[in-house]
C-alpha cells in the first residue's frame, strides 16, 4: 500500500511540482508531477534525488539550550523573554528576525506579521536579500511592484531568449530545458547567454557574450540608445533621459570595449534584439548581487519598456528567482525593505488596521549585510535565524560570524544539528524539514502550489509557524496568532492582499482569503492575482479562471501615474576595483548538483558525486601568472578573507576573474566558506551584496602531500593537527575527506592510524608504500568489510581515481579481488570503473561516457542517451555530455 | 659454410645433469650435424630434473616424473651416453678424457657441466650414519627411507633447499625441526618481512624452527647412529634428531677441472663464451664462475647453455653477460618468488605492499626507476612479469604507482586518463 502526495520540489525558484510516494516499507521516491504546470512531469538532478535527502541523518530533533537537551516550553520562554528584555530595555529595533526563501508563505506570514506588526521594527530580512532584492528594487522603480508580468510559457513562445548573469542549465534546469526544447522545435528562435563565464548553459546558446565583471549596464545602455537610433520611440516616463543617459556610451564598438565582448557579436545581438518582437530577458544572480543591481536590471527592463515589448505573449524581462520561495517571501513583505503584502511602509495605517497591530513598523529595518554590521555594533542584541546559514551566504562571513560570537542571544530554527550558523546558537529549535510541513510557496512565474506533508515530522521538530506563533503567545500577541492551521494563515494572508486593494496593488488573493481548508488542502498550482472577484474554488480542479499568463498587457501599472518607467542608469564599475595587490575578479555562484550550504544535497550520495570538492575556476593564462596548476589545491585572498580550494584551469573562465561555488562551509571544508572573502559591498538601492566581484589574488597551497581517505564511519580529521586542508565528500554508507599537509608526514603509517582511529596493534590492515616519493595507502579491514581506506601522495596526480572505491562500501565482505585492488584504487579491469558522475540521475560516469563515445562511436547527446541513459531523465548534463563529445572530437 | 661439406668434430661432455644436456639440446638445435657427442654421467641414471627432487621427496611426484631425457633420446639423437662413470682425468695436451672405467675418449671441444656439491659443515660428528644432503636422487631415496621410521628430524640450513628438505620430511610424517644460523630464513631471497611470513607458513604446518642457531657437534648413539645437534650457546642445548640433513649451501664441483690445471676460483672461471682458460674447453652450470659470480639456480644455467651452444656451433656472436636470478620455493601452498638484488642502498626506491592478514607481501626495489629487485609473498602470480621488466630495464617510472599491484592493474590502466574531478 503506497500513498502518494502532491508537493513542490523545495529547491531552485523554479518551483516543479513533485509526487512523493512512501511505499508500505517507509522507502520514500520522488518523481515530477506531470499535472504541475511549471514542469509538467520534469525534474533536474536534483529533484530527482530528493528521497535521498529526506532521511533522518544529523536531524535536530529536540531544542538545545546552550548545546543541552531541553523541552519546548523552557526553550519557548527562554525565546520570549530574550526577546522580550531586549525590547523592553532597547527598543523593538535591538531586536531582529533573519529569515529565509525557504521558509513557506504561511512561516513568512507570520515572521512578518510578529515583526513588524506586534515587535514594532521592520528588522525583519530574508536571505533574499542576498539573491533578489536588486530585481524587486528595479521592478519597484520600473513598474510600481515587484512583479513578474510573464511565465514560463513566454520562454518557449519567444523567438529570442536573453540570458543575462544566469547559469540556467546548472541553476534553473527545468526551465532551461523547456527552452531548449522550444529552440530545437523550432530552429529559427535564438538563444543569447550573457555571462563572464562561458557555462554551461553558454554551450547551448547561438551567442555568447562574455562580458566584463560589471558591464552590464554599459550593455544594456549600449543596446537602448542602438534601439533608439534604429527608431524606437517611447513616450514612457523617463524615456527620454534613459536614452539621453544610454548614448553617452558612445557606438557599439565603444560599448563593446567597455564590456569587453567582440564588437561583431556584440551587434549581432543588438540586431536579433532590435528585430525579434518575441523577446525575453531572463536575468539572475549575474545580474542582481552587484553593487549596481538595481541598476542593472533597470537596464534590462528599460529595453523591453522601450521596445513595449511586456505584457506579450513571448516578451517580457523575467527575473527569474534562486529559491523554492522567495517569491512568497516577497509576497508577503518579508524584506526589511518592504512592509506587507507588496505594500510599503507608506501604507503602515492599511497594514496597522488589518492587523490590528498594537506596534506597527513605519520605517525599512535592517537589510542583511547592515543587520548583521548592527549585531557586532551591538545594536541589535537578539536576533532569530530560520531556515538559512549566513555564516556560509553572508559576505564578509567571518565578520558576521565575529557579530553572532558576541551577541547576546541567536536563536536558530533549522532542521540540522550543526551548521555553521546553528554552532554559534544559544538557542537551537527543531524546525519540520521540506517533507513534514504543508504550505504554499510561489514559484518564478507567480505560480502558487502547495507543498504538502508526506512524511511525519519527526522527534520533537515542529512547523515554523507554529514555534513562532508559540514565542508571540509568550510575548502577549496570542489572540493575533492563534491559528490553526496553514490555511487559517494563507486566508489571513490572501485578504491582506486584497485589504484596501482597489488595484493598486497586482498582488490580490482576495479571491482565497475564504478558502475552506480542504479546498486548500486541495488547491491546484494557481497563477496570481486571484482577485475576489472571480472567487476561485480550485478543489483538485484546474482554476475555475484562465490563468493570468500576462500582467500589464492594458499598459496600466501600479505607479503613481499609471504608466511603466524607463530609469536613466549610469555605468560604474563594481565597488571595489581590482588592484595591483588583488589583481582578479572573484565571482560567486552555483554548481548543478548543491543547494546553498549543502545541507540538503549534501545527503544525496549521487548529487555529492557530481563536483565533489570545493573549486576555483582560472583562465589558463591567469594560472599560469600565479603559478597555479590544475588539479592542486590555491588559495584564494581578498581583503576579507581567503579559502583554499582545488583549481580548476579552464579557459571557460574569463581571463582577470576567478569562480568559486558558494556552497561550500565549515561542516564540510576546512577553508572553503568563499562568504569569508567575498566584499560586503551592497547596491545602495537594493542592499544586495555584491557576490559577483571581489579583488581578489591566488596563491598555490604549498602542500607538501594530498591524500583521500574514505571510511565506513564518520572520522574527526578537524581534531588532526596534521592535516592542513579537508573536504568531506558525503556517501550513503561512507564518507570521503580529501586531504592535504603542509609539513611531511615522519611517520605515514602512524598518522594514518590515528586518523583512522586504529589504536591496536592486530588489525586486518593492508598498505603500500613509496617511502622515496612520500606515496601511503592502507586500508583497515574488520571481518571483510572495507573500514576505511587512505591514500596519501605527494601530488594529486598520484592518487588514483575516487569512485571506484566508493563502490566498495557496500555492506558486505569485499570479495577476493576487491580486496586484492583496493589499494590499487581501481579494478584490475579497467572497464568497471565509471569515473565521477556526470548524469546523476543514472549514476553515469565519466569514464564510462568516455569509454562508450570512443568505442561506439557515438556522435550526439542524443545517441549517448540511447546507449547509456545518461541525459534522459532531467537533461541537466546534456552541455557536459556535448563537452565530453566535442572533447572526444577534438582529441 | 655448411655442416654437411665439414667432417664431423668430437664433443664431449662431462656431467648427464641439466646444464650439459641444455648444451647438447641447444646445439642439436642449431647444428645437429656439426658434433659426434658423448656424455658422461657420474650418477647411474639418464637425466633427471634436479630442480623437481623437492617434490619427489615431498610424495608430490615420483621420480619417473621428473626424468627428462631417456636413453633412447640419447641413441636416437646419435649420443654416446656413459653413466655411473665419472671423468677422472683430462689429458688437455692429448685432448683426451679418461673415465673411471679407464675409457678414453678425445675430443675436439669439452664441456664441463659437473655441478656443485653440498657443502657439509666440518662439525664433530658431521660423517655420522643418518647425516645426509639434499643433493641428488640418492639423497631423495635415503631421507624416504629414514622417513618410514618417523622420529625426529634436524634439517640444518634454512634456505630454499633446507625449507624443501624439511617440508618433504615433514610430510613425509617425521617431527622436524629447522636449525639456522642467522635470524631470519633465506635471508638471501627474503627480507626480515616475507621470512616472517614464511615462518609463520611453515609453523602452521607444524614446522618447527631454531633460529639464530650454531651446530657445535652432531651427536650420536654408540652404533655411530647420529641421535641429535649440540649448539653452541650459554647452556648448550641440544636437539633430539634421529636424522640430520645438511642443506647449507653448495660448492661448485671443481676438482676435475683443478686437476687438468684449469683456472679456478670459487668456481671454473669461463669468459662471456663460457670458455674457461683452455678455448677448446667449456664450462656451464653450478660449476662455473663467470665475472666474479657463482649460481646455484636453473635460469642462468639455460643462459649459459645457450651461449655455450651458439660458440660451440661456430656462431660466435652470443655473449653471456651474467644473470639475474628468480627464486621460487616449491613447497605445496606457499607462494613465494624472488629475484633480483633487492638489498636497499643510497640509490634504491623501495615499493612495498603488505596485506598480512591474507599473508601477501611484495616489495620492489628500484634504482634509477628499474626493477632491481622483487620479493613476493603469497601471491607471485607476476613473478613472471617483474622480471621481464628488470630484465628488460624497462623504466617503471610512467606506472609506478601501481607497480605492486601487477600486470593486471598497470596493462589495465594503459587506456586511462588523468583523472579530472570537475567540469
Amino acid at each position: 500500500m503506497s500513498d502518494t502526495t502532491h508537493t513542490t520540489c523545495p529547491y531552485c525558484g523554479v518551483g516543479c511540482g513533485v509526487t512523493a510516494t512512501v511505499d508500505a516499507d517507509n522507502a520514500v521516491s520522488v518523481a515530477g508531477d506531470k499535472t504541475h504546470p511549471s514542469n509538467k512531469g520534469s525534474l533536474c538532478s536534483k529533484g530527482t534525488a530528493l528521497a535521498d535527502t529526506v532521511g533522518l541523518a544529523d536531524r535536530l530533533l529536540h531544542p538545545m539550550i546552550d548545546c543541552v537537551r531541553a523541552d519546548w516550553d523552557t526553550a519557548l520562554d527562554r525565546v520570549a523573554d530574550g526577546f522580550g528584555q531586549v525590547i523592553a530595555e532597547h527598543g523593538p529595533d535591538a531586536v531582529a528576525f533573519y529569515v529565509s526563501g525557504q521558509l513557506l508563505t504561511e512561516d513568512y506570514y507570520v515572521a512578518n506579521k510578529l515583526m513588524k506588526g506586534y515587535i514594532g521594527s521592520a528588522n525583519i530580512d530574508t536571505n533574499s536579500r542576498l539573491c533578489m532584492s536588486s530585481a524587486v528594487a528595479g521592478h519597484k522603480r520600473a513598474l510600481g511592484e515587484d512583479v513578474v508580468s510573464g511565465c514560463y510559457d513566454d520562454l518557449e513562445t519567444a523567438d529570442l531568449v536573453v540570458l543575462v548573469g544566469s547559469n540556467t542549465a546548472w541553476c534553473h534546469p527545468v526551465v532551461y530545458q523547456r527552452m531548449v526544447a522550444a529552440q530545437e522545435r523550432d530552429p529559427n528562435k535564438k538563444l543569447v547567454v550573457i555571462d563572464p563565464r562561458r557555462t554551461a548553459t553558454a554551450d547551448g546558446a547561438d551567442l555568447h557574450l562574455p562580458v566584463a565583471p560589471g558591464a552590464d549596464v554599459a550593455l544594456f545602455n549600449g543596446l537602448l540608445a542602438y534601439l533608439a537610433e534604429q527608431g524606437v520611440t517611447t513616450d514612457l516616463p523617463g524615456g527620454d533621459e534613459a536614452i539621453a543617459e544610454a548614448k553617452q556610451g558612445g557606438d557599439v564598438a565603444a560599448v563593446a570595449e567597455v564590456c569587453g565582448v567582440d564588437a561583431a557579436d556584440l551587434a549581432t545581438f543588438f540586431k536579433w534584439f532590435a528585430a525579434t518582437e518575441r523577446t525575453v530577458t531572463v536575468f539572475s544572480q549575474g545580474v542582481n548581487q552587484s553593487s549596481a543591481g538595481t541598476d542593472k536590471v533597470n537596464a534590462i527592463i528599460n529595453c523591453h519598456l522601450l521596445t513595449d515589448r511586456i505584457g506579450k505573449p513571448g516578451a517580457c524581462p523575467f527575473s527569474i528567482t534562486g529559491q523554492p520561495n522567495a517569491m512568497g517571501g516577497r509576497e508577503v513583505g518579508g524584506l526589511s525593505s518592504t512592509l506587507a503584502a507588496h505594500m510599503g511602509f507608506d501604507r503602515a495605517d492599511t497594514v496597522q488596521r488589518f492587523w490590528e497591530a498594537p506596534a506597527i513598523a513605519t520605517e525599512p529595518g535592517l537589510k542583511a549585510v547592515e543587520l548583521f554590521e548592527a549585531i557586532e555594533a551591538g545594536r541589535v542584541k537578539a536576533v532569530w535565524i530560520m531556515a538559512t546559514n549566513p555564516l556560509v551566504s553572508l559576505p564578509d562571513a567571518d565578520r558576521a560570524k565575529a557579530a553572532l560570537a558576541k551577541c547576546p542571544l541567536v536563536v536558530v530554527s533549522d532542521v540540522m544539528r550543526h551548521t555553521d550558523t546553528a554552532d554559534y546558537a544559544d538557542i537551537i529549535l527543531p524546525a519540520a524539514a521540506w517533507a513534514e510541513k504543508s504550505g504554499t510557496v510561489t514559484n518564478s512565474e507567480r505560480m502558487i502550489s502547495r507543498q504538502r506533508a508526506f512524511l511525519p515530522t519527526p522527534g520533537q521538530a515542529r512547523a515554523d509557524w507554529a514555534i513562532m506563533c508559540d514565542v508571540a503567545k509568550r510575548m502577549g500577541h496570542g489572540d493575533a496568532f492563534a491559528w490553526d492551521s496553514p490555511a487559517a494563515i494563507f486566508r489571513e494572508h490572501a485578504a491582506l492582499t486584497a485589504f484596501e486593494n482597489t488595484g493598486e496593488r497586482v498582488l490580490n488573493l482576495g479571491g482565497f482569503a475564504d478558502l475552506s481548508d480542504a479546498d486548500y488542502d486541495a488547491l491546484a498550482p494557481t497563477r496570481w492575482p486571484v482577485p475576489a472577484a472571480e472567487p476561485l474554488r480550485a478543489a483538485g480542479a484546474m482554476p475555475a479562471t484562465q490563468p493570468v499568463d500576462q500582467l500589464f498587457t492594458d499598459g496600466v501599472y501600479p505607479t503613481d501615474d499609471g504608466r511603466a518607467h524607463l530609469v536613466a542608469v549610469t555605468p560604474r564599475g563594481p565597488a571595489n576595483a581590482v588592484s595591483a595587490d588583488y589583481p582578479l575578479a572573484l565571482n560567486t555562484g552555483r554548481i548543478r548538483d548543491h543547494w546553498h550550504t549543502m545541507t540538503r544535497t549534501a545527503k544525496s550520495e549521487r548529487l555529492a558525486a557530481h563536483i565533489p570538492e570545493p573549486f576555483v575556476e582560472i583562465h589558463p593564462s591567469d594560472a599560469e601568472d600565479h603559478d597555479i596548476i590544475d588539479g592542486a589545491l590555491a588559495t584564494i585572498r581578498t581583503a576579507w578573507g581567503t579559502a583554499t580550494l582545488r583549481v580548476i584551469v579552464t579557459d571557460r573562465q574569463r581571463r582577470g576573474s576567478l569562480f568559486a561555488p558558494m556552497h561550500w562551509n565549515d561542516q564540510f571544508a576546512s577553508s572553503a566558506r568563499v562568504g569569508t572573502a567575498a566584499n560586503p559591498a551592497v547596491c545602495p538601492i537594493s542592499g544586495e551584496p555584491e557576490f559577483k566581484h571581489t579583488p581578489a589574488t591566488i596563491v598555490p597551497f604549498q602542500a607538501a602531500w594530498h591524500g583521500f581517505i574514505y571510511a565506513a564511519r564518520g572520522l574527526r580529521l578537524r581534531r588532526a593537527a596534521d592535516i592542513d586542508w579537508w573536504t568531506k565528500v558525503p556517501g550513503t554508507r561512507f564518507v570521503r575527506h580529501e586531504i592535504a599537509g603542509c609539513e611531511s608526514l615522519d611517520d605515514i603509517k602512524a598518522a594514518a592510524k590515528h586518523w583512522l582511529g586504529v589504536a591496536a596493534r592486530d588489525v586486518d590492515w593492508l598498505e603500500v608504500s613509496d617511502e622515496a616519493i612520500g606515496s601511503y595507502r592502507a586500508a583497515h579491514v574488520d571481518a571483510g568489510h572495507l573500514e576505511a581506506a587512505v591514500f596519501i601522495a605527494p601530488e594529486p596526480a598520484r592518487l588514483p581515481e575516487r569512485s571506484w572505491l566508493a563502490g566498495l562500501f557496500t555492506g558486505q565482505p569485499m570479495a577476493e579481488a576487491e580486496r586484492a585492488a583496493v589499494l590499487a584504487g581501481r579494478p584490475a579491469d579497467a572497464s568497471a570503473d565509471t569515473g565521477p558522475h556526470v548524469c546523476s540521475c543514472f549514476g553515469v560516469g565519466r569514464m564510462t561516457l568516455l569509454r562508450a563515445i570512443e568505442n561506439d562511436g557515438l556522435d550526439t547527446v542524443e545517441a549517448v542517451g540511447k546507449a547509456l541513459e545518461a541525459g534522459t531523465n532531467c537533461g541537466s548534463c546534456k552541455p557536459e555530455i556535448a563537452e565530453l563529445l566535442a572533447a572526444a572530437d577534438k582529441g | 659454410m655448411s655442416d654437411s661439406t665439414q667432417p664431423k668434430l668430437d664433443l664431449v661432455v662431462i656431467g648427464n645433469g641439466m646444464a650439459g644436456l641444455r648444451v647438447i639440446e641447444d646445439l642439436l638445435e642449431i647444428a645437429p650435424a656439426r658434433y659426434n657427442i658423448t656424455v658422461f654421467g657420474a650418477e647411474p641414471h639418464a637425466s633427471y630434473n634436479r630442480i623437481m627432487l623437492s617434490p619427489v621427496l615431498a610424495g608430490d611426484k615420483e621420480f619417473a616424473e621428473i626424468q627428462t631425457h631417456d636413453r633412447d633420446w640419447y641413441a636416437n639423437n646419435g649420443i654416446t651416453l656413459y653413466t655411473g662413470e665419472a671423468v677422472e682425468t683430462i689429458d688437455r695436451r692429448r685432448r683426451m678424457v679418461v673415465s673411471s672405467e679407464g675409457r678414453e675418449v678425445g675430443y675436439d671441444r669439452l664441456v664441463l657441466a659437473t655441478g656443485s656439491r653440498p657443502f657439509i659443515i666440518p662439525v664433530p660428528g658431521h660423517d655420522r650414519q643418518g647425516v645426509i644432503s639434499f643433493r641428488d636422487i640418492t639423497d631423495v631415496n635415503e631421507m624416504v627411507a629414514a622417513s618410514e621410521q618417523g622420529g625426529k628430524a634436524a634439517v640444518i640450513g634454512g634456505g630454499l633447499l633446507g625449507l624443501e628438505a624439511a617440508y618433504g620430511l615433514h610430510k613425509r610424517g617425521m617431527d622436524v625441526t629447522i636449525v639456522h644460523l642467522m635470524d631470519q630464513l633465506m635471508e638471501r631471497q627474503l627480507d626480515p618481512t616475507a621470512a616472517e611470513l614464511l615462518q609463520h607458513s611453515l609453523t602452521q604446518r607444524g614446522l618447527s624452527f631454531r633460529m639464530g642457531a650454531e651446530t657445535a657437534a652432531i651427536t650420536g648413539d654408540e652404533a655411530g647412529r647420529v641421535n641429535g645437534l649440540r649448539f653452541k650457546d650459554a647452556d648448550d642445548s641440544t636437539l633430539d634428531a634421529d636424522l640430520v640433513v645438511m642443506a647449507v649451501g653448495i660448492r661448485p664441483n671443481i676438482d676435475l677441472a683443478k686437476s687438468a690445471g684449469l683456472h679456478c676460483d670459487k668456481g671454473i672461471v669461463v669468459n662471456d663464451t663460457m670458455q674457461t682458460y683452455d678455448p677448446r674447453i667449456y664450462a656451464v652450470g653450478e660449476c662455473v664462475e663467470h665475472r666474479q659470480a657463482v649460481y646455484g639456480l636453473v635460469a642462468p644455467l639455460w643462459d649459459q647453455a645457450k651461449v655455450c651452444a651458439n660458440h660451440l656451433a661456430w656462431r660466435g656472436h652470443s655473449h653471456y653477460d651474467g644473470s639475474v636470478t628468480a627464486t621460487q620455493l616449491k613447497v605445496t601452498g606457499i607462494d613465494m618468488y624472488s629475484a633480483g638484488d633487492f638489498a636497499q642502498g643510497e640509490d634504491t626506491d623501495t615499493l612495498a605492499y603488505a596485506d598480512i592478514r591474507r599473508g601477501v607481501y611484495k616489495r620492489i626495489v628500484l634504482r634509477d626507476d628499474r626493477i632491481a629487485g622483487v620479493v613476493l609473498y603469497g601471491d607471485t602470480r607476476d613473478g613472471g612479469w617483474y622480471f621481464k621488466h628488470m630484465q628488460a630495464g624497462t623504466d617503471v617510472s610512467a606506472f609506478r604507482d601501481l607497480l605492486v599491484f601487477g600486470k593486471a592493474f598497470v596493462e589495465a590502466g594503459d587506456s586511462d586518463e588523468p583523472t579530472q574531478e570537475a567540469a
